[in-house]
């Protein structure tokens, strides 16, 4: 390629990482907005509603008030790791974004192992909070960080298996034909949250324990470890390690439409319900699935630390492991898997 | 080409740096922490050279497993690095024969491509062209295939090693109160509930 086209096509691919980071953090202002006052509802308060109309702004004046508040560094702390943390969290939340198609053809870089690249992404989120924990050099942030840490690594177990199963459905590693792969006549009764039901709420739980949502918060657990790893961090590098966080639950959200809600497909498979642009579908879904998460945190008491544990490894692993080799043994019986001709 | 050749050459001095200042930092989490910049960096190099699957097996494996395990023991455990580096002279001799031996056969390896650039064709299954089939396809054709058992061998040796570790370390404690969930669940309201009428200045 000359140099030109080279430059050429870098240019096309910051525009596009750019247009996307803008529309996701839109998206996530309001999807906190919606978050809080979903919270609110079940409660029968009112939620935000003084910033804007309707407490529209309220997500905006966070982000100011967040901003412009001193940034306090602990003086123990190991300053230069302290201030990483909350730019590794973020960013690498923000990276997974850049595989995943929000309609035919729109993915940032569709690559051969897109579902790998997210699995790999979200488990490196981990070192935000083991660096943040530790740098902060106190007692409970550290606390906070090691159970954090163990929570998040033994979730990521259920969730490899669980995309394994799809991947046996879906003959493919690119998250594209993934969504491809579940389009049949049949629409919404053909996407794999159908067959593959068990493993769509093992996914969705073990994606609210992966991100620390509640009722699985226990790292942040603000009345026992006051707030976990993030205790000694204020101003902006606490709202990175928040937006972290929502960024991973939006990823999770739209990782579970892709594998499990057919992706960008119309739910009826036909007009005039094929003409609404495959985003609109896309955000939909992802929408559908944050509102269940927040209905979940309304409604569902925090876990108890050793719960947590034996939920993952005692239920969520056995469970999986089995649906994996249920589904290998059907799929050769029955001849659908697929590349067998 | 120049762009692969820079991007080659940020990943490689990348990897030796880190790979560099994780025997040199003084602290030991800095130290794992480059470990993982190595990791990450060689997972670049596997992804120039097309092996988009092993560089992110790298980074699921090595980075989101093993090095988290890394830093959890050198978070934990008091060790006085100091201490340690005293006998640095002492191991020099042995450190320096191993390296030695990897240096000449790393040298034996490059070697055999230099006096044969045609070995690669000599591979035991022909290498498919990456149009044909992502190199994921192709390392599963070979592995539950043509290397089955000893890709069943390897799960079996990191199973027992697995289960080799949970035996040397557990240990029956007595006296511990567990919680039995399926127990909890077995209990009834008739063996859970007592209904009793209380004898007014006596109790029960």
């Amino acid at each position: 390629m000359e140099s030109g086209d080279i430059l050429l096509a870098v240019a096309i691919m910051l525009g596009k990482s750019l247009l996307m980071l803008v529309a996701l953090l839109i998206f996530i202002a309001y999807a906190l907005l919606a978050d809080r006052k979903i919270w609110a509802a079940v409660q029968l308060r009112r939620g935000p509603n003084v910033v804007g109309p309707w407490g529209l702004l309220q997500s905006f004046a966070d982000l100011l008030k967040f901003v412009l508040k001193e940034p306090v560094i602990p003086a123990p702390a190991n300053k230069g790791m302290f201030l990483l943390a909350p730019l590794v969290m973020c960013t690498l939340a923000l990276a997974a974004w850049a595989v995943i198609p929000l309609n035919a053809g729109w993915a940032i870089a569709d690559i051969n192992v897109g579902i790998l690249y997210i699995f790999a992404i979200s488990s490196l989120g981990v070192y935000g909070v083991i660096m943040g924990g530790w740098a902060s050099n106190s007692k409970y942030p550290f606390l906070g960080a090691l159970r954090s840490a163990a929570q998040m690594v033994s979730y990521e177990v259920s969730i490899g298996f669980v995309i394994v199963t799809v991947l046996m459905c879906a003959g493919t590693l690119n998250l594209s034909r993934i969504v491809e792969a579940q389009n049949s006549s049949l629409g919404i009764l053909g996407w794999y949250w159908l067959p593959l039901f068990p493993m769509f709420v093992v996914f969705f739980i073990s994606a609210m324990a992966e991100t620390n949502r509640p009722p699985f918060d226990l790292p942040e657990a603000e009345s026992e470890l006051v707030a976990g790893y993030m205790v000694e961090y204020s101003s902006t590098p606490y709202l990175l390690f928040m937006l972290g966080e929502y960024v991973a639950i939006m990823t999770m959200c739209a990782l579970g439409t892709i594998l499990f809600l057919g992706g960008w497909l119309s739910p009826i498979p036909f007009a005039p319900f094929t003409w609404v642009p495959g985003v609109i579908w896309f955000v939909l879904k992802a929408s559908f699935l944050f509102f269940l998460i927040a209905m979940v945190k309304a409604m569902v008491p925090r876990y108890r630390y050793d719960q947590l544990m034996r939920l993952g490894w005692k239920v969520f692993l056995p469970l999986s492991l089995a649906m994996v080799v249920i589904v290998a043994g059907v799929l050769m019986l029955t001849g659908t898997a697929p590349g067998m001709h | 080409m120049t762009v692969t050749a820079a991007f080659f050459y940020l990943f490689a001095t990348f990897t030796v740096a880190s790979g560099f200042m994780v025997i040199a930092s003084r602290n030991p989490v800095q130290s794992v922490l480059f470990l993982i910049l190595a990791f990450v960096n060689a997972a670049g190099l596997f992804l120039m050279m097309g092996a988009e699957f092993l560089a992110m097996i790298l980074v699921i494996v090595y980075v989101g497993a093993v090095a988290v395990l890394f830093l959890f023991v050198v978070m934990m455990l008091d060790v006085d690095f100091a201490e340690l580096r005293q006998g640095f002279l002492q191991y020099l001799p042995v450190g320096a024969l191993i390296g030695v031996i990897f240096l000449l056969e790393l040298i034996l390896v490059i070697g055999a491509y230099v006096i044969d650039p045609n070995i690669i064709r000599t591979a035991a299954v022909p290498i498919p062209a990456p149009d044909v089939m992502t190199n994921t396809e192709a390392l599963g054709q070979v592995l539950y295939t043509r290397y089955f058992y000893f890709f069943q061998a390897a799960g079996l040796i990191l199973l027992v090693a697995m289960i080799g570790a949970i035996v040397l370390t557990l240990r029956e404690r007595v006296g511990v109160r567990r919680q039995d969930i399926s127990r909890q669940n077995a209990r009834t309201q008739e063996e859970a509930v007592q209904l009793r009428k209380v004898p007014f200045r006596q109790g029960i």
